[in-house]
């Protein structure tokens, strides 16, 4: 940073513009820009702007939590967590366990939470010591522990005694699906809670709610003893270490919070989209969350709950907005490729910025 | 290594064994699994040798960027993407057999270079971590390479029959019938011995490669490459100008990238358009790996070694899970998350081994300073 603003100094009156690009940084503007464009070209090609908005909402209020489990470790300065999938195969135990012991209803994502938590907390607690072992680096050894893991639980899937007839095939009697429907569990069970409905206007408030209790906590546990000493690790760790904070402790902690978070979060995500997915499905899952944290204007060692909110309605606002504004202005469905050069291109962005280089 | 000299030979037979772990546990895994699964050796011989001609020739292109200490090249794909593009062109154009691929391998070379490039100067940006950055943007390019073959090639790019195109007029097919050049390489000077193929032809341009390898290693650009893995402030000290060194060491990873993949492809003698190139990076690491190279340190008796041990493990691994739980897809799974487990492991022990050397490097330090203070 010390660059540019040396650069700001002795340009003097460099326009308030500049700063503000500088600051925002241009990717994401131009993402915004791009988001806002599409909301104004939304009603001119035909599309039914509440439709395209309710959609936006609802796709952010899958995935939020998903976003959030990123803070912890981007605090503690583990970077950015790749291997979400680990946590949200702790998820994935919980949601099958939990309708494997019969629990239907609201019960069954209660369940699904507390089976998921002790997983969660081992799985985590053995990647937080792992990570530990490999410091500095932990991204490139966090994906393959999450590609490894997914595929670990592609045989344990098949393998496992499952026998609930709702998720095993019909026809050899064993092994899960590999989407299992949740009517008649968890399906919608957070969003219907207190749903506003305003014309083709809906929001899903009990979603909302749930994102907002866990980011509360999230951020009133970085404002705590521990949440300061966790973040100063990740900023200076000699000086934490100076001022006698356990670093290993601190990153073990972050990695725990952040596996199970991402738990809850796939549980979430789960009840909105009304299906569990197995096997290969949780492979890819950490990038979108990713880039969608980095595109709120987090970096590698820093990242804020804000950060969380306007990284995932951005992302999930193109995600949603360009098939429906795209193929009705040119008749050509790009969007599949717009999100991965967007959100790949984010993440390289953050991975190639100089003031974050130095570690 | 040189420590070793003196220590007992019981201590270093341990030592081989450890820093061989990887190799010593894929031979544990392959002699277990070829008599279950019940090939004949005569079948299993074949498969490996077509194998060997497929994928050896794309695990060579990953040593320079490991000799220039960037670590594993996952961005080894963009190359892949290149030589599609190739072999797109020249199907489109209808110039088969030999030409044909050379033809291709001709063509991808300008696309490797320029990804090359690209590649070589993102990863300069983002010292120290050019693995994740490697692999973010093989992502990153797979999107543009989507972007040029589903959307420009027949709309601004000339496609001219359509066989290849899809029905709305514009893009690439799923696949790409490669049938008129399928292993017309493979099959010019092949040797038929008991039912069992040598494709000699791969085999010499394979051969070639490693030959080049070998001679590079020697040149004065190979030499400035092995300082640059060694220590790049050093090197930079000592004049060798380390950006640049850098980006041709993945420029010419890139390349060979690219003329392997049409080898691995005419191979195969069918294209999948989209998908044929998200998973070689991976396989092709995973191989290197079980030859037991490492993330700083790989040879090509590594490359060898890995193709043969990795690619026996995945012939036998389905059937042999087949039999042993009766369902295939067990052995599916099983040799997926047994590549992705490779590397997890190669990785971890490759950054707990850099802590280790930094600590000792640290403590020796101290015992210096001291001894200083002493005097």
């Amino acid at each position: 940073m010390s660059k540019t603003e040396n650069a700001a100094l002795a340009l003097g009156n460099k326009s308030k513009f500049h700063e503000f690009v500088d600051s925002f940084g241009l990717p994401r503007l131009i993402i915004a820009g791009f988001l806002l464009v599409l909301f104004i070209m939304a009603p001119i090609v035909g599309a039914d702007l509440p439709t395209q908005i309710t959609n936006t909402i609802n796709r952010f209020s899958w995935n939020a939590v998903l976003v959030l489990a990123m803070v912890p470790m981007v605090h503690s300065g583990c970077g950015l967590n790749f291997g979400l999938p680990l946590g949200i195969i702790s998820g994935l135990l919980g949601a099958t366990m939990s309708i494997q012991f019969g629990f239907t209803g609201p019960m069954s994502f209660v369940m699904a939470i507390v089976i998921a938590t002790p997983f969660a907390l081992i799985f985590g607690g053995g990647y937080g010591w792992l990570l530990n072992k490999i410091k500095g680096g932990e991204m490139m050894i966090a994906t393959y522990v999450g590609f490894s893991s997914v595929s670990f639980m592609c045989m344990m899937w098949l393998l496992l005694p499952y026998s609930s007839p709702t998720m095993v095939w019909g026809l050899s009697g064993k092994g899960l699906r590999t989407t299992i429907s949740l009517e008649g569990f968890y399906d919608k069970v957070l969003a219907n809670f207190l749903q506003i409905n305003i014309g083709n206007l809906s929001i899903p408030v009990g979603s909302l709610a749930f994102f907002a209790l866990l980011a509360f906590l999230m951020w009133a546990f970085l404002h705590t003893k521990t949440g300061t000493a966790m973040t100063a690790v990740g900023s200076n760790p000699a000086f934490a270490r100076a001022s006698g904070i356990n670093i290993d402790k601190m990153r073990l902690l972050s990695v725990v919070m952040s596996t199970w978070l991402a738990a809850v979060g796939i549980l979430v995500y789960e009840q909105g989209f009304g299906f569990i997915q197995l096997y290969m499905a949780p492979f890819y899952m950490a990038l979108p969350a990713v880039s969608a944290i980095l595109i709120g204007g987090a970096s590698v060692n820093k990242a804020s709950i804000t950060n969380v909110i306007i990284g995932t309605f951005l992302f999930q606002g193109i995600v949603t907005m360009t098939p429906t504004v795209m193929n009705s202005m040119i008749h050509m469905d790009m969007s599949e490729v717009i999100r991965i050069v967007v959100s790949n291109g984010m993440i390289l962005y953050a991975l190639t910025r100089k003031t974050e280089g130095a570690k | 290594m040189s420590m070793n000299d003196n220590k007992g030979g019981g201590k270093r037979l341990l030592d081989l064994a450890r820093n061989n772990s990887v190799p010593l546990m894929f031979i544990l895994i392959c002699a277990v699994c070829i008599p279950v699964s019940g090939f004949s050796p005569a079948y299993l011989l074949n498969e490996i040798l077509t194998r060997m001609g497929r994928n050896t020739f794309l695990i060579l292109s990953l040593l320079i960027p490991i000799m220039a200490g960037m670590g594993l090249n996952f961005g080894m794909t963009l190359g892949a993407m290149a030589g599609e593009i190739g072999l797109i062109l020249v199907a489109d154009w209808q110039i088969w057999g030999i030409p044909g691929i050379i033809l291709a391998m001709i063509i991808s070379i300008p696309f490797s270079i320029l990804l090359g490039l690209m590649c070589g100067n993102l990863m300069n940006k983002a010292k120290g971590r050019e693995m994740v950055t490697g692999y973010i943007i093989s992502f990153f390019v797979n999107g543009l390479y989507q972007l040029v073959v589903l959307y420009m090639m027949g709309s601004i790019i000339p496609i001219i029959h359509s066989s290849i195109k899809l029905p709305r007029g514009y893009g690439i097919r799923n696949t790409v019938s490669l049938l008129h050049m399928r292993q017309y390489l493979d099959n010019l000077l092949a040797i038929h011995i008991g039912g069992v193929k040598i494709p000699v032809l791969t085999f010499l341009i394979t051969g070639l490669l490693c030959l080049f390898i070998i001679w590079f290693r020697k040149t004065k650009l190979g030499q400035d490459m092995r300082a640059v893995g060694q220590d790049m402030e050093v090197a930079r000290d000592a004049g060798i100008k380390v950006e640049r060194t850098r980006i041709i060491a993945i420029v010419m990873s890139t390349v060979f990238a690219g003329l392997g993949m049409v080898i691995y492809l005419q191979n195969m003698g069918n294209l999948s358009t989209y998908s044929s190139h998200t998973q070689i990076g991976m396989f092709c690491i995973a191989a290197l790996l079980v030859g037991g190279a490492s993330v700083d340190k790989a040879s090509i008796g590594n490359v060898f070694l890995g193709v043969i041990l990795f690619h026996l493990m995945f012939i036998v691994a389905p059937s042999t899970g087949a039999k042993i739980t009766g369902d295939s897809m067990i052995g599916e799974y099983f040799r997926v998350f047994i590549s992705y487990g490779v590397i997890t492991l190669a990785l971890i022990m490759y950054e707990t081994k850099k802590r280790k050397a930094k600590g000792k490097a640290g403590q020796m330090l101290q015992l210096a300073q001291s001894e200083e203070d002493g005097q």
